[in-house]
């Protein structure tokens, strides 16, 4: 028989089991997927006209400044739109998930593509505010939003 | 304005190849099949043909053949040959074959798409259905799109139909409109890949694939091919099944090439390609007598249907709701082969064969009068369009 331990104070469990989710990081995105390390979202930003830039790239398509460099957000934003995913495309990324473009505070016109977890599918809803977290993933950590004020 | 040097083009010939959901033949035995009956019917010899122009070329999504290979099987001598996908969508290959023709390099040209999605031919590991699935890995266009599981262009269109109705009050009685107007055509199709009759209720009752697009949003996968020739407005005369005319095409991409990214989530690249198409035509929207719009998904159909201004944005919901408009009595008849929602996923190329069979008086859902077809192709940050008429424009 297992030793019996103190509630709240259980062996730790093995991790819950994380999707396969065939990230390529690139020169210029490799920041993102790893920015979560300390729980901060980075997204590139020009260093000479300060605007934000993404998918992240080699140049500021605003200025042309090839000054360009990950800096800290917020990590809140909206959704912009969204789908629920009710077919299981990949083996092991299991339906029904929400796929979200959510559009960033910092610069709306900035749509990051998440899964929206931490609610019921049915729960999401154009215009809902979200928050960042990060998903341990192999060596990455993959930015989810969850509802703005859940965690 | 100058005349369009399209309008240096028509089509002389078109054709397809068998049609199934599988035929497990080959991608070239089947666009050989095409070819040739194309050749024949705009009544040349494969010693005409000195142009070849396809979709997407090598590598290309869906399987089918590659000019190349159909260069080789059929030994033409060619002074031009064209395939890509960094192109206006589908029709780009059309739209190429014309201009080079008004170039002067070539007089016949040979355009195909062939798929072989249907027997499995395109279906790779970790890809999905449609769109980039199979395309670049994460580190192309969709490198934020597959990490969420965001795979099937189902899921990228999913979220522009969300928005749509978010904004416009759309409704999914309204997409289904599409696909209930799409089945009714196909009954008359012999090569449609459904024909069982299928009513609004069928389709609000069928599985959810990507909330809000259902199983009968999303286009049935199938093998086949499409060939038309494209020729000189000179041989025009001489085409036994009558000459159909390029009156104007539809090329711009003004927003950013992206699925996530792009400017408006209500609409997608053929608001640019349709303007632009319209900027190079007399014509307008009032002239047009029959509309071939892409419909891989059901939404896709809608964009096409407010870019090209069939009626105001946004309102592209009551326009085909409860069918009236869109059927092939109504005021724009729609997809009359069935398109890729019931006719199979021939990827774009079904449209243009059905413009031109239309155009000819020939089509199996004759549309009376017929002068002016639209056909508009693709989705997304890739789409083209191309204005056609009955002879020389």
């Amino acid at each position: 028989m297992n030793e019996i331990t103190a509630a709240g104070n259980e062996p730790a469990s093995e991790p819950a089991p994380v999707p396969p989710r065939f990230i390529v990081a690139t020169a210029h995105s490799d920041f993102y997927w790893r920015s979560g390390v300390d729980d901060i979202l980075r997204i590139q930003r020009c260093g000479k006209c300060g605007r934000w830039i993404h998918p992240p790239g080699p140049v500021c398509p605003y200025c042309h400044s090839r000054r360009l460099g990950p800096e800290p957000v917020v990590g809140t934003g909206t959704v912009a739109t969204f789908t629920v995913n009710r077919k299981e495309w990949i083996p092991g990324f299991m339906p029904p998930y929400v796929f979200a473009l959510v559009a960033l505070d910092e610069d709306p016109a900035i749509r990051l593509g998440a899964n929206i977890i931490g609610c019921e599918p049915e729960e999401v809803e154009i215009g809902m505010r979200v928050e960042v977290l990060f998903e341990k993933n192999g060596e990455w950590y993959v930015p989810l939003f969850q509802p703005e004020g859940r965690a | 304005m100058p005349e369009p040097l399209e309008r240096q083009a028509i089509i002389s010939g078109a054709a397809q190849s068998d049609i199934a959901r599988r035929l497990h033949r080959s991608g070239i035995d089947l666009t050989v099949e095409a070819a040739l009956r194309a050749i024949d019917d705009a009544g040349l010899t494969v010693a005409d043909i000195d142009g070849i122009s396809t979709y997407p070329g090598w590598g290309g999504s869906f399987g089918g053949a590659s000019g190349a290979e159909l260069h080789e099987a059929l030994r033409f001598s060619l002074n031009w040959r064209d395939g890509a996908a960094e192109t206006s969508g589908q029709l780009g290959a059309v739209h190429k074959a014309a201009l080079a023709i008004a170039a002067g390099l070539a007089r016949h040209v040979l355009v195909f798409r062939t798929v072989v999605e249907g027997s499995g031919g395109a279906l790779r590991a970790g890809g999905g259905s449609g769109g980039g699935g199979g395309m670049a890995g994460g580190a192309g266009p969709f490198q934020f799109l597959i990490p969420y599981g965001a795979v099937s262009a189902a899921n990228w269109i999913a979220c522009y139909a969300r928005r749509h109705m978010h904004e416009y009050g759309t409704t999914r009685e309204q997409l289904g409109a599409i696909a209930v107007n799409a089945r009714a055509n196909a009954a008359a199709n012999p090569k449609a890949i459904y024909t069982d009759p299928m009513t609004i209720d069928d389709y609000l009752a069928v599985r959810m694939v990507s909330d809000p697009l259902c199983l009968y949003d999303c286009d049935v996968p199938c093998d086949g091919s499409t060939a038309v020739v494209v020729s000189h407005r000179g041989y025009g005369p001489d085409t036994p099944a009558g000459a159909v005319g390029v009156n104007a095409i539809g090329t711009a991409i003004r927003g950013r090439p992206s699925w996530d990214q792009f400017d408006d989530l209500t609409t997608m690249a053929m608001r640019d390609s349709a303007a632009s198409m319209w900027d190079r035509t007399e014509l307008t929207a009032a002239d047009v007598d029959t509309a071939q719009l892409y419909d891989g998904f059901s939404w896709l159909t809608l964009a096409w249907l407010e870019a090209l201004g069939f009626c105001s944005r946004g309102e592209s919901g009551p326009f085909v709701e409860g069918g009236a408009n869109i059927a092939s009595v109504g005021r724009l008849p729609l997809n009359t082969w069935g398109g890729q929602l019931s006719g199979g996923r021939l990827h774009g190329f079904g449209f243009l064969h059905e413009a031109v069979m239309q155009l000819r008086g020939t089509a199996q859902l004759p549309v009376a009068g017929c002068e002016v077809a639209v056909v508009g192709a693709g989705g997304g940050p890739e789409t083209g369009c191309m204005l056609l008429t009955r002879g020389l424009s």
